[in-house]
């Protein structure tokens, strides 16, 4: 974890906090097409599923998983770089 | 397919036929206090003994070694827990992430250990080195592993390694006993009779003649030191039954079930797309298998398989009470939303098998639909 707003450039965050399992990687995989290949999208979700699932997705999906932060109000932030 | 089709028989399976007469028979003669000495406490104590023989001789140990109580929870609890209490090193057990919540639970009750627990691999394999490096701490007194995962069916090596002088093992075989040999290497053990057709209520505590455990409970005086409660005979003799039967029958049953699993494995993996078959496919339980499915809510798997004819478990959060994933698929790093559970039933058939692999993709790509995936 890194401290709040010191993460890495993130080109979108993606609000899923009030969102339930699975909608957090429901959303981030719809927006994967919105960042350029290189570029970090973040999801932040309060879900405790988000934890292993954001990886888990990464892993299934060939995209690269950066880590865990939080956003800047402290909740949960989950940093993928799109590998293609 | 001609009815409903269960597919859960790692929540409970139904009584085996062999254990249905024996419970009506002892129904009727197995009712009295067996610490009686006067006819029908003779009979009661005659069946109760039976039971406790005909247990420990289809899982290869003695007959002083097995407690009835009643449930495998309750086994899981008295056995770790006695061991602990049993010990003059310390408090401290050591176990993997991935142990039933009955162990943890126990733990968390009577014992120091960490809730993180030793590494597993990504199969749910624990780490062997790990376990017993972290066994080598000051004050450890218990390693808990279980024989077998419950929820993704990966087996376990107990047995297979050393641990230092005075630290005992603690198995928790619920997932595993009647339908494995038990492992070697252990003080103490658990077993759940639901879990192979015996009848709900009744657990197996095994403890080894030498092993240093001590009540951690309130003792009580009953025919056996380790047991609290009035006999629950007719039930335990049924379940002794019930465990002959799976035992002299468990070459046949174990290879049909674990090529029906291998169908499975192939089938989802192959025909529903995005979808991860999660634990050790060889080292494995004969008939058990978990996936999970990308996008899918596990909660909507379940219903609408529910709807089509397929009793299946999930360990997705959104179908537990606390809205939190399966603690086994998060230690293994494993997808958690969309899981599916399947566990066959002794009847269970390869068409039983095909019409849920037939089932299984349209559904999953409906339930997808919905989210525009």
């Amino acid at each position: 974890m890194t401290a709040p707003g010191a993460g890495p450039d993130v080109a979108l965050e993606l609000d899923c906090r009030q969102m339930p399992c699975p909608m957090p990687i429901i959303e981030l995989a719809r927006h994967l097409a919105d960042v350029e290949v290189g570029e970090l999208l973040a999801v932040v979700a309060h879900d405790p599923a988000a934890a292993v699932d954001v990886p888990a997705w990464c892993r299934m999906k060939a995209q690269d998983y950066v880590g865990a932060d939080t956003a800047g109000d402290g909740a949960p932030r989950y940093v993928v770089r799109r590998a293609g | 397919m001609t009815g409903p089709v269960d597919l859960d028989s790692a929540s409970s399976a139904p009584l085996h036929p062999a254990a249905r007469e024996v419970l009506l028979a002892a129904l009727d003669r197995g009712y009295a206090d067996p610490r009686r000495l006067h006819r029908p406490g003779r009979e009661a104590r005659l069946l109760l003994d039976n039971a406790r023989e005909a247990t420990a001789d289809a899982l290869g140990v003695r007959a002083d070694e097995v407690t009835f109580t009643p449930s495998g929870t309750h086994a899981v609890h008295l056995g770790l827990l006695g061991l602990v209490r049993g010990s003059r090193r310390g408090s401290r057990v050591v176990h993997p992430a991935i142990e039933h919540s009955a162990v943890r639970q126990a733990v968390a009750w009577g014992a120091d250990g960490s809730d993180q627990g030793v590494r597993v691999d990504r199969a749910g394999r624990v780490d062997e080195g790990g376990l017993v490096e972290a066994a080598c701490s000051p004050d450890v007194a218990v390693v808990a592993l279980q024989s077998a995962n419950h929820e993704v069916g990966t087996v376990q090596p107990v047995g297979e390694f050393e641990l230092p002088d005075a630290i005992t093992l603690f198995t928790d075989a619920c997932a595993s006993m009647g339908r494995l040999p038990l492992p070697a290497g252990w003080a103490a053990a658990a077993g759940s009779a639901h879990k192979w057709g015996g009848p709900a209520g009744v657990g197996v505590l095994l403890v080894r003649k030498r092993a240093r455990w001590r009540n951690p409970f309130p003792g009580d005086d009953r025919i056996d030191e380790r047991s609290t409660g009035f006999e629950n005979i007719p039930a335990v003799l049924a379940a002794a039954a019930s465990l002959q039967a799976v035992v002299a029958e468990r070459e046949e049953v174990n290879a049909r079930h674990h090529a029906l699993i291998d169908v499975v494995r192939r089938r989802v993996g192959a025909e529903v797309p995005d979808v991860e078959v999660v634990g050790d496919p060889e080292r494995r339980l004969p008939h058990l298998v978990t996936f999970s499915c990308l996008y899918v809510d596990g909660e909507a798997l379940v219903t609408e398989l529910d709807r089509l004819g397929f009793g299946i478990a999930s360990g997705s959060a959104c179908t537990a009470s606390t809205l939190t994933p399966s603690h086994v698929l998060e230690a293994m790093g494993v997808l958690t939303h969309g899981n599916v559970r399947l566990s066959l039933q002794r009847e269970t058939t390869r068409a039983d098998v095909d019409a849920f692999c037939d089932a299984l993709p349209g559904l999953v790509a409906e339930i997808r639909a919905r989210v525009g995936l």
